[in-house]
C-alpha cells in the first residue's frame, strides 16, 4: 500500500488543491476542539498539581514548571493525538470507506488515477506538516488555561506561575514533543486510510471499519509513545 | 476492438467466469445479459482491470492487458469511459467538478477550455444549469446522464456501462439507452453494456452475449434472440409477462 501511496503525484496542480483541502478538513477544522480541550485541561493540570503540592516547603513556581512539562511532554502530543485519532481517524476511514462502497474509488482507478496516491498522500502530508502547529497551539493554550485557573482559584499567583513556566526550560523537550507529534500524525493518516480503503460491504461495514481504525490508531499511538520516549529521553 | 479469450475467474475457489470468449467490435453497442449472479459485473471488472482473472487474455486493439506495465495500464484507462451502476459520482464535488476531473488530471488545458468541454458534454446528455449542483441534488436519471458525460469527456475509445438504466423508470431508461447508442455511433466507440433489461436489448443491442452461471451460453443479435431454440435464453427472455404475450401473439400469427 505505502509503495503506491508514496509515488510521485500524477498532476501537481491537482495534488496541491487536494493538499490544501486536507489541511482545512483535517487540520484547521480540528483547531477549535483542540483549543477548547487544551485550555480546560491546562487549568485542571494546574489545579491538581497545586492540590498535590501542599507542603509549605515546596515553592509555588513548581506548579507552573510541572504543568508546562506535563503539557509539552505528554498531554499535548499524546493525548491530543488520541483525541485526533478519534475525530480525524474516523473521518478518514468513513470518507474513504464510503468512496470504496459507492464505487468512487473504482471510478478513479478506471480513469487511470492511482487512487491510493490521490486519496492518501495529501492526508499524510497535511497531517505530518500541520499537526505540529496544532500541538504548539495546544501547548500554548494549555499553559494559558493553567494561568487563568491558577488566578481564578488563587492556588498560584501569576508571578509564581510565570516563573515556573520559564524555569529550567529544556528546548529538546519541545523537539521530542514535535517528533512524537509527527510520528503520531503519520499513524493517524495511514491506519484509518488503510481501514477505509480496503473496506468491503456497505454502510454498516464502513461504521465498523471506522471503529476498528480508531481503536488500532489509539493502540499504536500508545505503544509508539512508549518506545519513542524510551529512545529519545531514556538514558 | 476488444477481444477476450478463455477468461476464467474464481472467488475463494468458486468459479464465477468459466472460460469466456468474446469479441467486441468498434462502433458497435454490445450487450452482456444474464440473470443477477451470472458473472456480468465480474466480466466487466476483469476487462477494466479492477479484478485480476486467474486465466485468459484481454486484448485492447492488439494490446494484451496482462503484458502491460502499470503505466501502460493507466494510459489505456485514459481511453476508457465507465458508467457505473450507481453512477459513482464524487459526492462531495459539484457536477462541474465531477466532469472536469479527468480533464484536470490528464490534460493541461486552461480552465476556460475545460469548462467549454464540460458544458459541451453536459449539453450532449441534455442537461443544463446543473454545473454548481451536487450529485445528491439530482434525480437518478440525471445522475446517470452526468455519469455518461464524465465517461465521454475525454473522448474515450471504449465505453463500459454497468446496468446503466437500473433503478430508472422505463421512459428515462429508454432515454439513457438511446443516448448511449447515439454517442457510440457519433464517436465510433466500442461500447459494452451490462444489462438484464430486455427493453435495452431490443432498443440498442447490436450484439448480445448471454451469460449463465459464468458460461457464455449464447451470442447473437436482437433479431436472433426471438428465433433461437436455446432454452436458457428463451427462459430468460420470456420470464417477462410482456414478452411472453409477444411470443404468444407471434406464435398465433404463424398459426
Amino acid at each position: 500500500m505505502l509503495q503506491q501511496v508514496f509515488k510521485k503525484p500524477q498532476k501537481k496542480s491537482v495534488f496541491r488543491e487536494l493538499l490544501f483541502k486536507e489541511i482545512e478538513d483535517l487540520g484547521i477544522s480540528s483547531i477549535g476542539i483542540v483549543a477548547f480541550i487544551s485550555f480546560f485541561v491546562g487549568g485542571v493540570v494546574v489545579i491538581q498539581t497545586a492540590l498535590n503540592l501542599e507542603s509549605p516547603l515546596t515553592p509555588k513556581y513548581l506548579i507552573g514548571y510541572a504543568s508546562r512539562e506535563s503539557l509539552i511532554l505528554e498531554f499535548s502530543p499524546t493525548l491530543i493525538s488520541i483525541i485526533l485519532a478519534g475525530k480525524v481517524g474516523s473521518f478518514i476511514t468513513s470518507s474513504i470507506g464510503t468512496m470504496r462502497v459507492t464505487e468512487q474509488i473504482d471510478a478513479l482507478e478506471v480513469m487511470g488515477v492511482n487512487s491510493l496516491n490521490h486519496l492518501v498522500l495529501p492526508k499524510i502530508i497535511a497531517n505530518v506538516f500541520f499537526y505540529p502547529f496544532v500541538i504548539i497551539i495546544s501547548i500554548a493554550l494549555g499553559i494559558i488555561g493553567g494561568w487563568v485557573a491558577g488566578n481564578i482559584t488563587g492556588l498560584v499567583s501569576s508571578a509564581d506561575y510565570l516563573l515556573g513556566i520559564k524555569s529550567d526550560f529544556e528546548p529538546f523537550h519541545v523537539t521530542y514533543s514535535m517528533i512524537k507529534t509527527a510520528v503520531f500524525a503519520f499513524v493517524i493518516a495511514t491506519i484509518p486510510a488503510y481501514h477505509g480503503f480496503y473496506v468491503k460491504g456497505g454502510a454498516i461495514e464502513v461504521g465498523k471499519a471506522s471503529t476498528r481504525a480508531v481503536v488500532w490508531t489509539s493502540v499504536v499511538i500508545i505503544v509508539l509513545n512508549y518506545f519513542l520516549t524510551q529512545m529519545l529521553l531514556g538514558k | 476492438m476488444i477481444k477476450i479469450t478463455n477468461l476464467y475467474k474464481e472467488f475463494d475457489g468458486t468459479p464465477v467466469l468459466k472460460g469466456i470468449n468474446a469479441t467486441f467490435e468498434n462502433g458497435k453497442t454490445s450487450l452482456v445479459i444474464g440473470q443477477s449472479g451470472s458473472g456480468k459485473t465480474v466480466l466487466l471488472k476483469c476487462m477494466l482491470g479492477l479484478l485480476s482473472p486467474e486465466k485468459g487474455d484481454i486484448c485492447y486493439d492488439d494490446r494484451h492487458y496482462d503484458k502491460m506495465t502499470t503505466k501502460e495500464k493507466r494510459d489505456l484507462r485514459k481511453e476508457i469511459g465507465m458508467v457505473f451502476q450507481g453512477g459513482a459520482l464524487f459526492d462531495s464535488s459539484t457536477i462541474e467538478e465531477n466532469i472536469m476531473f479527468p480533464l484536470k488530471m490528464f490534460t493541461n488545458q486552461p480552465y476556460n477550455k475545460m469548462l467549454e468541454r464540460v458544458n459541451f458534454v453536459l449539453n450532449r446528455v441534455h442537461l443544463e444549469n446543473v454545473n454548481s449542483k451536487y450529485p445528491a441534488e439530482l434525480s437518478g436519471g440525471m445522475q446517470k446522464r452526468v455519469s455518461i458525460a464524465r465517461a465521454i469527456v475525454m473522448n474515450p475509445k471504449y465505453l463500459f456501462c454497468d446496468e446503466p438504466n437500473s433503478g430508472l423508470d422505463p421512459k428515462t431508461a429508454i432515454v439513457i439507452d438511446n443516448l448511449i447508442q447515439e454517442i457510440t455511433d457519433e464517436y465510433n466507440i466500442t461500447t459494452i453494456i451490462n444489462s438484464h433489461d430486455m427493453n435495452s436489448v431490443m432498443e440498442i443491442g447490436e450484439k448480445i452475449i448471454f451469460l449463465k452461471d459464468g458460461v457464455k451460453e449464447w451470442e447473437g443479435t436482437s433479431n436472433d434472440i426471438f428465433r433461437t431454440d436455446n432454452k436458457a435464453i428463451t427462459d430468460f427472455v420470456y420470464s417477462s409477462n410482456l414478452f411472453k404475450k409477444v411470443r404468444e401473439a407471434q406464435l398465433k400469427e404463424k398459426g
